[in-house]
């Protein structure tokens, strides 16, 4: 049985899925940070699938892009954690409501 | 052989940034950043001027639009005018900021280093052609923008802005790449270029729509439109209120670059399909951002609501005429029309509010009542720069409104007139919460606990005076000789002259 680009897709899709379920119902901010990685992940796995499915470079150049952008992403997120967990020693996202109406 | 008159504004621009950082490291003056900034800032309005008027002259090689590294980076009409416009906003954006910060102990330097990089960031979307050098260009404007949001470290509410905004951001972030992915999977180019003159045998496949819908669906938070909309009021109550003038407007106007590029530059051949999705985006943010804006009691809630309806007005003519398979070009102008006027407008509004509520110390509407008594000046400042936002001639805002109005009526069919409809009613909706402020501040009684007396004696800083009165200026100009801008938006379009 050969591994075609249908299984690689395949795979992104369930990673994007799965991370998508995280982001959406894990309440713990840095779980939600770990859960946008797999979703980026997942990206970088489609675009690298691509790349090899159609001979070209470009999408492998694009995960590149995609892994440097997560990386300073995750840099600052983890910086406002920093700042919320000074203030109130909780990374739960639902205590965070003082915003609404 | 590079194109270095095109890129000049780029180039000044990064060197303005680095230039800022490296004052921050020599001097204790920090609002020295600012003024280093803003010569910066006007420095790049030379080579924009210039790429402008290139065309005419006989001296200057070259003629718009200029490509470079293969047609991943153009320089046109419509992203000179857009550069132009993130300048400016960003100028303002600055002199909202000087006095903010200064009053109160905030971290100065590095304020003006991330407001300039998110400001680049804006500038290299305006000319990307490409989806890499857009996502990399989305994603410096957006970083900046979840740390600045984050700036009183110390208010428990600008942390959960800061994290809130961070959260749906990377979210959308990670939607729109999986688009593009999928676009890329599909079609083997991430060139708008390429992408328009796909194949039917590409564009026929669902994955083609999937990923095109991930796309406009991620370029929603920018741009503060339902379905991502939900951070847009609590982010702006609790950021430094700079910097809820500059996402407001910078931001929302980068993403606004993102759709105008998407939609008519990748997708113009497939407008029957987008069409229908962004008329539904539409109507949904204009019709929620305008009926709860009206229950609001904080003004800069009330102004976040506004700014999710104000982006579905702008959303309007695309829905309307690419879903009727109309003339784009006129819808395009609309939109670019718009964005002008409302990024004056709305940073004027802003400026006003940051003045009071320097004074005021609150942006409770309660404790903004009877305004008049201690700060008529600001009062009728307010009113104007409202009442602008409410579509009021002589004030520019009318002309934005009769923009989207004609553009989405002028499609002549069922598509538009329904929208025009729609948005003629929530224009009436949006003036009754416009006018309640106005009416609130002009005649309502001072509560006791403040003390006109005492805040008439504050003074307005003199960068927020500058701020308000370039602001002033121009609504009242554009709104007499509305002209200006239209001329700037046929400007912008030519670059879709005979594509259709």
């Amino acid at each position: 049985m050969t591994v075609t680009i249908g299984w690689y897709m395949s795979l992104a899709a369930v990673l994007f899925a799965i991370g998508a379920a995280g982001v959406l119902t894990r309440r713990n901010a840095l779980v939600m940070f770990m859960s946008v990685e797999l979703m980026l992940n997942s990206v970088n796995l489609t675009f690298i699938a691509a790349a090899k499915e159609l001979g070209l470079v470009e999408g492998q150049v694009a995960a590149l892009f995609v892994m440097v952008v997560a990386a300073a992403e995750v840099t600052i997120g983890l910086a406002i954690l920093v700042a919320v967990f000074r203030r109130r020693a909780s990374a739960n996202v639902d205590e965070l409501s003082e915003l609404k109406g | 052989m590079i194109d270095y008159h095109a890129i000049l504004p780029e180039i000044i621009l990064g060197v303005t940034v680095l230039a800022v950082l490296a004052t921050d490291l020599v001097t204790r003056e920090k609002y020295y950043g600012a003024i280093v900034g803003m010569v910066g800032l006007f420095a790049a309005l030379v080579p924009i001027f210039t790429l402008g008027v290139c065309d005419d002259l006989a001296f200057c090689s070259g003629s718009l639009p200029r490509e470079l590294f293969g047609g991943s980076y153009v320089v046109d009409q419509y992203s000179l005018v857009m550069k132009g416009l993130f300048i400016g906003a960003a100028f303002i954006a600055i002199l909202l900021s000087v006095a903010y910060l200064q009053s109160d102990r905030f971290y100065e330097g590095e304020y003006y280093f991330l407001l300039l990089a998110a400001l680049f960031g804006a500038v290299v979307m305006a000319s990307s052609r490409d989806f890499i050098t857009m996502i990399v260009g989305l994603e410096l404007v957006s970083g900046p923008g979840f740390l600045l949001a984050g700036w009183r470290k110390a208010d428990e509410k600008s942390n959960e802005a800061a994290l809130k905004y961070f959260i749906i951001g990377v979210i959308a972030f990670a939607l729109l790449v999986m688009g593009v992915s999928l676009l890329y999977g599909i079609s083997g180019t991430q060139l708008f270029a390429d992408l328009a003159v796909a194949p039917a045998a590409v564009v026929d496949e669902p994955v083609f729509l999937l990923g095109m819908l991930f796309v406009f669906l991620g370029f929603t938070f920018k741009i503060s439109a339902v379905p991502f909309h939900v951070w847009t009021p609590d982010v702006y109550e609790g950021s430094p209120t700079p910097v809820t003038a500059w996402l407001s407007v910078g931001s929302k106007t980068a993403g606004f670059v993102g759709f105008l590029s998407v939609a008519y530059l990748a997708f113009p051949t497939h407008a029957n399909l987008w069409g229908p999705l962004l008329w539904i985006l539409a109507i949904a943010s204009m019709t929620l951002g305008n009926l709860v804006a009206v229950k609001q009691t904080n003004i800069v809630r009330l102004l976040g609501y506004s700014s999710i309806a104000q982006a579905g007005f702008m959303l309007a003519p695309f829905g309307a005429a690419a879903a009727a398979g109309a003339d784009l070009q006129q819808a395009f102008g609309a939109t670019i029309i718009y964005l002008l006027i409302y990024a004056v407008m709305n940073l004027g509004a802003f400026g006003v509010v940051i003045a009071g509520g320097a004074r005021v110390k609150s942006y409770e509407l309660d404790d903004w009542a009877g305004m008049w008594r201690w700060a008529p000046g600001l009062t009728v400042l307010l009113a104007m720069f409202f009442m602008s936002l409410a579509g009021i001639p002589p004030l520019a805002g009318w002309f934005a409104k009769l923009a989207m109005f004609s553009a989405t009526i002028g499609v002549g069919s069922w598509w538009g007139y329904s929208i025009a409809v729609i948005a003629a009613l929530n224009s009436v909706v949006a003036f009754v919460y416009y006018s309640k402020v106005v009416k609130s501040t002009v005649f309502d009684n001072v509560p006791d606990h403040v003390d006109p007396e005492a805040l008439s004696r504050i003074e307005l800083a003199p960068t927020l005076t500058v701020a308000l009165g370039v602001t002033t200026i121009l609504v009242l100009f554009l709104g007499v000789f509305p002209g200006v801008i239209g001329n700037l938006s046929k400007f912008a379009s030519e670059i879709l002259a005979g594509t259709f």
